[in-house]
């Protein structure tokens, strides 16, 4: 096993340790096909006023793909914008706690805009600038992806719209509050239940009706093919850099890794460059916000089932009739009826396992890591945190778990406070 | 000859466009959407759409978002589609009938089952918007085995590459999406329509319907001027929202109102080509 130098960011071959080894031939990285789909996932199902444009945006991906001098760009802009590489830390004192297996960080929190979000709109902002694109459009969530939308906006001076539903924009205003300063128009979206669903939903249809100068930029591995590979590919960039860190630390690959799952983007990014190693488990945790069988939860794996929405087939919350019901989680970051298509294939042919988490579980992680690391979580990653206090003990000390610690928990505190019943 | 390519011929020969209203199924109750689709034909309908509500319409404005809303609330399921389409042909064996929708209710009712029921039901084709032309193969086979018409869609954003592969296997008719954007939102000028007609007579002999932003007899007149049918939605459904009580309940003139419309409608349709003849 080649070890990269501490001299990073570049080692001598441009390609990264696990982007040469997946030229294995049997290897599970070579996804999508031709036709955007990972088995009978993914796709592209949009009207035929987008085909054209997700058609252009694909070949453009390619040539961009190709092109060394984008790589040297984005490299530059991670490097000396973004921040990166991001630590791996020893979580030392939560393990401890926890007792079992060693808990390893990877500090995407620390990424400029406190999550790993930026990474992706990094690769697309420097794409829709090579595109021409004047106007950037973007759903979120939890607000992270629209924060670091804005941002990248403002670095280029791109006018910038947000979708954020409107129960989102109550309950993460301080988000709400760094788009608008960052220079973004934030339109809350009230179809629906006001959530991430909604928002994708009124930015397509902004995208069908502002065609010829706005660029969507999507903030998770989901939506028609190009975007699940495309977002892929650049947040891979976390699960690269963990391997080579992981090498350096310990002289082995982690037995597990582990990420929290909404439409499953800082997942994917640090899965994939371990797709090939069997030794190692992947574990995604989804959340089950009041209960997996309590009707309120945003596990699309877990208690959804194959269907098409937002332009791919993927797993998908959803009634008999194949009406889309709408998912509950306390974060607003997962609150998603659906998951990127490459997460359904990975769960159908058993390379990734997928998990539940409760609201009132990932609330007690998120102070757990509070409190033992100093590290404010975002609730997202509350979820895989709560699922890694479950599997260290079980392991043994030797036994190492690799997690995603995604984004920061400052827009969450009065979220958590509430539920703690404290008035702030 | 299917009921589409029939009433397609029969109009040609009386030498004049086809109107083709949308309701949404199940909008605002089961019941007065059934009285709606009876009547239309009376009205002045000469092809029916018939819209199936889901709950992440995606290429639809806030007009047809809130009928699907109400479809969905009224339990206007696909089986119920089917029963209106049954009871409509119990009084209409002519009249074609379009189902237009998402492609999700129609994987999770089954694709063939899907397209066997709907057939069996005496519709004669489908539109499903999420479904472009890449993706239709999904469809394709149990559509034609129950002899009902895939309806492309063309966008002004289809160019002439595209073209070809997009109208590949297409039959019934062409709908053509006459402006970039969500329905009900903006119209195009009918300098617009002119300009856009010849490439698609050049790539294809189907008719041509023109849709989104037809709101108007006059729009609707200027429509047929230049293509085949004239679509017309939002219009309808505003009418039918302004006549609800305020708990979203229909009122006894509810269906009246909007097959009045209907009627105005078909009146410019059916007047347009005698007065653009006689401008001549």
């Amino acid at each position: 096993m080649s070890q990269t130098s501490s001299a990073r960011p570049m080692p001598a071959d441009p390609r990264t340790t696990s982007a040469i080894l997946a030229e294995r031939s049997n290897s599970l990285r070579h996804g999508p096909d031709a036709r955007g789909r990972f088995g009978i996932f993914g796709g592209r199902f949009v009207a035929e006023t987008l085909m054209p444009l997700i058609l252009e945006l694909e070949a453009e991906w390619e040539k961009a793909k190709a092109d060394p001098a984008f790589k040297a760009e984005l490299d530059l802009y991670f490097r000396d914008y973004v921040g990166r590489p991001s630590p791996l830390w020893h979580a030392r004192r939560l393990s401890a706690e926890l007792g079992g297996a060693k808990v390893y960080f990877k500090r995407e929190e620390l990424n400029h805009t406190g999550s790993h979000k930026l990474n992706n709109v990094m690769g697309q902002i420097l794409l829709a600038r090579r595109m021409g694109r004047t106007r950037i459009i973007a759903e979120t969530g939890a607000g992270q992806h629209g924060v670091a939308t804005a941002t990248v906006c403002a670095l280029f001076g791109l006018k910038c719209v947000i979708f954020m539903g409107a129960t989102d924009v109550e309950r993460q205003k301080p988000n709400v509050f760094r788009m608008r300063l960052l220079g973004a128009e934030v339109r809350a979206v009230s179809s629906g239940a006001g959530t991430l669903k909604d928002a994708m939903n009124e930015a397509l249809r902004d995208w069908v009706a502002n065609v010829h100068d706005t660029y969507y930029l999507i903030g998770t591995v989901a939506g028609p093919h190009p975007y699940p590979a495309m977002v892929r590919d650049f947040q891979c960039v976390i699960g690269d850099e963990a391997r080579d860190q992981m090498m350096q630390a310990e002289g082995r690959l982690p037995d597990a890794v582990v990420a929290a799952v909404g439409g499953g983007s800082n997942a994917m990014g640090i899965f994939h460059p371990f797709l090939d190693e069997p030794s190692v488990r992947l574990v995604g945790v989804e959340a089950a916000g009041r209960g997996l069988d309590s009707g309120e939860q945003a596990a699309s794996i877990s208690r959804g089932r194959p269907g098409v929405l937002h332009g791919n087939r993927t797993y998908l919350l959803q009634d008999a009739h194949g009406q889309i019901t709408e998912a509950h989680s306390i974060s607003a970051g997962l609150d998603y009826p659906g998951i990127g298509p490459e997460h359904s294939w990975l769960h159908e042919i058993g390379r990734a396992e997928y998990v539940g988490i409760t609201d009132d579980e990932a609330l007690a992680a998120f102070t757990l890591c509070t409190r033992t690391e100093g590290i404010i979580p975002a609730l997202e990653c509350a979820h895989a945190i709560a699922h890694v206090a479950k599997m260290a003990p079980r392991m043994k000390p030797e036994d190492i778990i690799l997690m995603n610690l995604s984004g920061r928990g400052d827009k969450d505190v009065a979220t958590v406070a509430a539920h703690l019943g404290v008035e702030l | 000859m299917s009921r589409i390519a029939a009433r397609f011929a029969r109009l040609k020969q009386e030498g004049r466009g086809a109107l083709i209203p949308f309701l949404e199924a199940g909008d605002p109750d089961l019941e007065t959407s059934q009285n709606i689709l009876d009547g239309m034909p009376a009205a002045g309908a000469d092809l029916i759409e018939i819209g199936v509500p889901f709950t992440d319409p995606m290429a639809d404005g806030p007009i047809i978002q809130a009928a699907s809303r109400r479809g969905l609330v009224a339990g206007a399921t696909l089986d119920r589609v089917f029963d209106m389409v049954r009871r409509f042909r119990t009084r209409d064996d002519d009249t074609p009938v379009v189902l237009m929708g998402y492609l999700n209710p129609i994987e999770s009712y089954g694709p063939e089952r899907f397209c066997a029921d709907a057939a069996r039901a005496g519709v004669d084709g489908l539109i499903v918007v999420d479904l472009p032309s890449e993706e239709a193969d999904l469809l394709e086979a149990h559509a034609h085995a129950g002899g009902l018409d895939i309806i492309r869609l063309v966008a002004p954003t289809t160019d002439a590459h595209r073209l070809p592969v997009v109208l590949n296997g297409a039959s019934g008719f062409i709908y053509y999406v006459s402006i970039t954007g969500v329905t009900g939102t903006r119209s195009a000028s009918e300098a617009d329509l002119v300009a856009a007609l010849p490439r698609l007579r050049a790539a294809s002999d189907l008719p041509v319907a023109i849709g989104f932003g037809v709101r108007t007899p006059e729009q609707a007149a200027a429509a047929v001027r230049v293509a085949d049918a004239a679509v017309v939605a939002s219009a309808l459904i505003d009418t039918l929202a302004g006549s609800l009580a305020a708990d979203g309940a229909a009122r006894p003139d509810t269906a009246r109102l909007v097959l009045e419309q209907v009627a105005k409608l078909a009146a410019g349709v059916r007047g347009a080509r005698t007065l653009a003849a006689a401008d001549i």
